[in-house]
């Protein structure tokens, strides 16, 4: 299956997404530059971390109008199952994708380490291989993670499902400590209407080998091409 | 073709929490100012544009805000559109 | 350069005499002194040139001659350290030395100071500090892999250091975590010997095929220079020079506008698109425009390769109207690099920095007439012998005595502090709280450290270590270096510094392979200055002798003093090592309920310079640790062997806060807290045992079954080795006994305190931010 990773200038957790496709297996991955206009024929499409355009005036606003978002627009429309991690995340909702905004995490600091997020919903192209609750071990590492949505869209997706991750701690639970960036609902990720398309900050691209210290993002990848298998069969 | 400089200002929106604007009015306390009330911290971007009349810089200069400029799920902004001081666009 | 520029190449290049330019000051005793140059080094420029220097000329001068481009003072010192082992393929004198990892691969590394930027403006020297080390490790053709940070501070009870401190760190993060290089450790200490002097030095590595090696060399007459990236603006005029003299109270005000600002975005374009370049092979040569910019990454490109260089300022891409030749010659402008390009190439090269976004422009040529000259417009403004530019800058032996105030200090009789004895838990949660002790995790969660998704250890271990993708291979990195055992003893301070980051390296089961230096000092023109870095080298020397690590480059950081006094002495060891399996990757941390602790290496009753007498009697006094580098030798190659036979449950060294520290560490540190149950035989001073900080000790912890066979390697090797006590159950006891004298707590007691310090007093001071 082959699987687009979109580099903007200033990404960098394209090679990253690339690696983990190569060694979960399954999965072509290819680079698509942001000049490009065409996604060419892929299954999937990943929009990667780092600091597109140095995420000068809001991370993600620039990226979004980059020429590749066109075909990513039109990809995710027809139905094409596609993921932003951290500042993939930031560009999805930039973007309109994806409802509301990532702000500066409520410490104004960065924030890298291991948090725990529960699998909220199996009903996504992106998490049957998980447990309904499983909790993840997984890194973050961004300046502005702290998901804001309007009352109305929160019981948006609070009502339809929509929240796919929370920030818990170790044994599941939402506590206040858990939730490393201040995000509305304790949000680590979510997905479009017609669930197709998943914005989320923590990195599963980086908890997918032993050596790496956890292998709990590899379900996300697992799930996809289950997915993808499903759809072209 | 005039020049125009244009102001844009940009606010978070009113109730979102603004852990910056919160951060220094903590720092404004401790330094012993009395008397401070709310602080919002926003940005100013500052260009120069040439249009053929106010009105339609304005115009175009509303329509860069509401597209990159500003994020309307967390900002509000203003304009102010003033002509460039003796200096005439060329063109 | 564009066809109307008159060339010169024709004529005898000496008698090519530049007129003064309109508006250029007059060279009098007082611009030259203004320049940095004494008396005697402007008679020497004199000498050089035939003749009295133009002012943009004399700019040139300063700038190369000075102490952080000409290593002046420091350079023959240097030239006593161990630089050669067959793995070392680049040694001192490029942009970062380079080392040979097997498989065809090379591993590049350097550590930098950004120390006066960052004592002005804490965030963008810092910031700046990781550019510039990124940038020397990418123009020798490597992609950046890991960053670390050797950091100072004056103690935390001020608000200005809590500033200086958040916002370097803060610089740290902001620019490692845009460009995407994992920070995977480094340290900090805090003493109020670097009030006003905060040091910041930043370590970078990289990984790159042998054969892409590239060097800063401008070679092949006729080739095109071009500036690649950033254009120039005024920041940081004089930086170079800046950077090499004392501060004095008013430098906060009056040196604002020298700061250079850092573009993180513009940085990882440009890395992306200098190995690119590189592997295009439209190049010969590519050098970063670090400190003195144009001036010596362009003379030094000429100098490494023999030839000349002629550089039109008007074909120079600026981002300020009316910038004049010394302006745009001496701009700190980040985030640019000077190219030596194949001729005809030049819209090759302009193709590939266009996909990047970035602009490249020729600015001149590759001369073989061995000058560097400089034009405006096509007339002349200098004209200076390349080699003596680089190579000329006079070299001093000075005077070094030792101070008296440090022959009193270690004389100091502590017979008196080592008297405690029974109860030692207070004061021993106390030092838990010194930030010097408690966990650095405030730090290092502001710091990416899992991006390029290769960190097997991150920071908050002895050393950090990354995978190398497609091997089983992995290369550890750590710094080291305390001030305070410096002070007292340069020589045995830096052997200690070498034996420390050798010794962090081993626990990580990674073998000790070459070292980088950053040697921060205060004004060496002063004979108890200059003592403690002569001292310092020797002490390093022998150190990196005996264990084969020899110094592949680094950076000196003279005049660190704020109103004259000079901070603590302090020699940085960065060090690298090389695991052939990255499974044998070892952690300082506990991991199993009713695991055996041993101790390896004697603990002697020293208390001198101990973060125990400072914290606990305000004190910095008595003789520093003793290193016995052989002994150091022996525990090094036994911790391996059984880390490489995979023995090791954790590895941990013993440093400050001694052993009572140590055993706190690898208690908490990991995912669970554990307890600790220890019993001592020894009926030294409790003092002492606890919180001494003998070097040349390392706490393991192993299975119960393998205990005797940690001691046979032990014994093999003729380490000391005892096993002094067991691994407890999570939340449970945490006790140490001697014979004299107790620590007893809980282990989330002590957790609470180690995690929960510098939190705390950095609470503080998001309210005394200045905004």
């Amino acid at each position: 299956m082959k699987v687009a990773v979109i580099t903007f200038p200033g990404s960098n957790c394209d090679y990253d997404c690339y690696h983990a496709l190569k060694t979960l297996g399954g999965f072509e991955p290819e680079f698509r530059w942001h000049g490009d206009r065409e996604l060419k024929g892929v299954d999937a499409v990943f929009l990667p971390g780092g600091f597109s355009y140095g995420d000068y005036l809001r991370s993600g606003a620039i990226a979004r109008f980059s020429p590749i978002m066109e075909a990513v627009r039109d990809f995710a429309r027809s139905g094409g199952p596609v993921v932003g991690i951290c500042n993939g995340f930031q560009v999805l909702c930039e973007a309109g994708l994806l409802p509301g905004a990532l702000l500066a995490n409520e410490s104004l600091l960065f924030r890298s380490y291991d948090i725990h997020i529960r699998v909220e919903t199996l009903r996504t192209p992106f998490t049957s291989a998980y447990e309904r609750h499983q909790v993840l071990r997984i890194p973050i590492a961004h300046g502005d993670g702290n998901y804001h949505a309007d009352d109305e869209v929160l019981a948006e997706l609070e009502g339809e499902d929509r929240i796919v991750f929370r920030y818990v701690s170790p044994a599941g639970d939402l506590t206040p400590e858990a939730n490393p960036n201040g995000s509305a609902h304790h949000i680590a990720g979510i997905v479009n209407e017609s669930r197709n398309v998943l914005g989320m900050m923590p990195h599963p691209e980086r908890a997918v080998e032993p050596v790496l210290g956890s292998t709990d993002g590899a379900g996300l990848f697992a799930s996809l091409r289950a997915h993808l298998e499903g759809a072209l069969a | 073709m005039s020049r125009f400089d244009i102001e844009v200002r940009v606010k978070p929106r009113p109730g979102l929490l603004d852990p910056q604007g919160k951060a220094i009015h903590h720092a404004l306390e401790s330094l012993g100012y009395p008397g401070v009330g709310e602080v919002r911290v926003g940005k100013v971007i500052d260009l120069t544009l040439e249009a053929d009349s106010e009105a339609e810089a304005r115009e175009r200069a509303d329509e860069m805000c509401r597209k990159l400029l500003s994020n309307p799920v967390t900002e509000d902004y203003q304009l102010r559109v003033r002509a460039s001081a003796g200096k005439e666009a060329e063109g | 350069m564009s066809d109307s520029t008159p060339t010169t190449s024709t004529v005898d290049p000496e008698t090519v005499i530049p007129a003064p330019r309109p508006g250029d000051p007059e060279i009098t005793p007082e611009v030259v002194e203004a320049h940095g140059l004494s008396p005697e080094e402007y008679e020497r420029v004199v000498g050089v040139m035939g003749r009295t220097p133009t002012f943009t000329e004399l700019g040139v001068f300063s700038a190369m001659w000075s102490e952080h481009c000409g290593y002046k003072n420091s350079k023959r010192l240097l030239s006593l350290l161990p630089t050669e082992a067959p793995w070392v393929i680049q040694g001192p004198g490029e942009n970062a030395g380079v080392i040979d990892v097997g498989d065809g691969m090379a591993l590049a590394f350097k550590i930098e100071s950004h120390n006066h930027p960052s004592a002005v403006e804490p965030y963008q020297g810092a910031a700046t500090g990781v550019g510039g080390i990124l940038r020397d490790i990418f123009t020798m053709g490597a992609r950046p892999i890991a960053v670390l940070d050797s950091l100072r501070f004056g103690d935390l009870d001020s608000g200005r250091n809590r500033y200086l401190f958040a916002g370097v760190v803060k610089g740290v993060g902001d620019y490692g975590n845009c460009v995407g290089i994992p920070n995977i450790g480094g340290e900090v200490f805090f003493d109020r010997a670097y009030d006003g002097n905060p040091l910041v030095n930043a370590m970078a590595l990289g990984l790159m095929k042998r054969e892409e090696l590239i060097k800063g060399e401008a070679s092949g007459t006729g080739n095109p220079i071009m500036a690649v990236g950033a254009r120039t603006g005024r920041d940081g005029i004089h930086g170079a020079t800046f950077a090499s003299e004392e501060l004095s109270e008013d430098s906060d005000e009056a040196s604002r506008p020298q700061v250079q600002v850092g573009d993180p975005f513009t940085e990882k374009l440009l890395l992306e698109a200098s190995l690119e370049l590189i592997r295009s092979g439209h190049i010969v040569g590519i050098q970063d425009m670090g400190a003195a910019g144009v001036t010596s990454s362009a003379s030094e490109m000429a100098g490494r390769a023999g030839s000349g260089v002629e550089l039109e300022m008007a074909d120079v891409p600026v981002r300020e109207e009316g910038m004049t030749p010394y302006e745009i010659l001496l701009s700190e402008s980040q985030e640019r690099m000077l190219v030596a390009a194949r001729k005809g190439r030049e819209e090759d090269v302009r193709k590939i920095l266009a996909k990047w976004e970035l602009e490249a422009e020729v600015i001149g040529e590759v001369t073989d007439d061995g000058y560097f000259r400089i034009l405006e417009d096509g007339v002349v403004v200098a004209n200076i012998p390349a080699l003596p530019l680089t190579d000329g800058c006079p070299t001093y032996e000075r005077e070094g005595i030792e101070g008296d105030d440090v022959k009193e200090a270690r004389a100091r009789d502590l017979t008196e502090f080592l008297a405690p004895e029974g109860d030692l838990t207070d004061p021993f949660l106390r030092l838990l709280g010194s930030p010097n002790i408690a966990s650095k995790r405030w730090i290092y969660d502001q710091f990416d450290t899992t991006v390029r998704t290769s960190t097997v250890v991150r920071p908050g271990s002895d050393a950090g270590v990354v995978r190398l993708r497609g091997s089983r291979k992995a290369i550890a990195a750590t710094t080291d270096c305390n001030g305070r055992y410096c002070w007292l003893n340069p020589r045995e301070g830096a052997k200690a510094a070498v034996a420390e980051a050798a010794r962090n390296l081993v626990c990580t089961g990674a073998l000790p392979t070459a070292v980088t230096n950053n040697l921060n000092f205060g004004n060496p023109l002063k004979p108890h200055i200059y003592f403690q870095l002569r001292e310092a080298v020797l002490g390093m020397a022998e150190a990196c002798s005996l264990f084969e690590t020899p110094v592949t480059g680094g950076n000196v950081s003279l005049f660190n003093e704020t109103d004259g006094v000079a901070i603590y002495p302090t020699p940085v060891i960065g060090m690298v090592g090389l695991l052939d399996d990255v499974d044998q990757a070892t952690r300082a941390f506990f991991t199993h309920e009713g695991d055996a602790i041993l101790v390896l290496g004697e603990t002697r009753e020293e208390i001198g310079g101990s973060e125990y007498l400072y914290r606990e009697h305000d004190l910095v006094a008595g003789e520093a640790p003793l290193v016995d580098l052989l002994a150091e030798r022996r525990l090094q190659h036994a911790v391996l062997g059984m880390a490489q036979k995979g023995l090791l449950r954790s590895a941990h060294d013993c440093a400050e806060g001694g052993l009572a520290a140590a055993l706190a560490e690898s208690a908490v540190g990991g995912e669970k807290a554990l307890g600790v149950k220890v019993e001592l035989t020894s009926r030294l001073a409790p003092v002492a045992v606890f919180f001494g900080e003998s070097t040349g000790r390392v706490v393991l912890s192993c299975a119960p079954d393998d205990e005797s066979r940690v001691l046979d390697t032990a014994r093999h090797h003729g380490v000391p080795a005892a096993r002094i006590g067991t691994v407890g159950n999570e939340g449970g006891a945490f006790a140490i006994r001697t014979p004299l004298g107790s620590i007893e707590t809980s282990v989330n007691e002590v957790r609470t305190r180690y995690f929960g310090a510098l939190p705390a007093l950095m609470e503080r001071t998001r309210s005394e931010e200045p905004v």
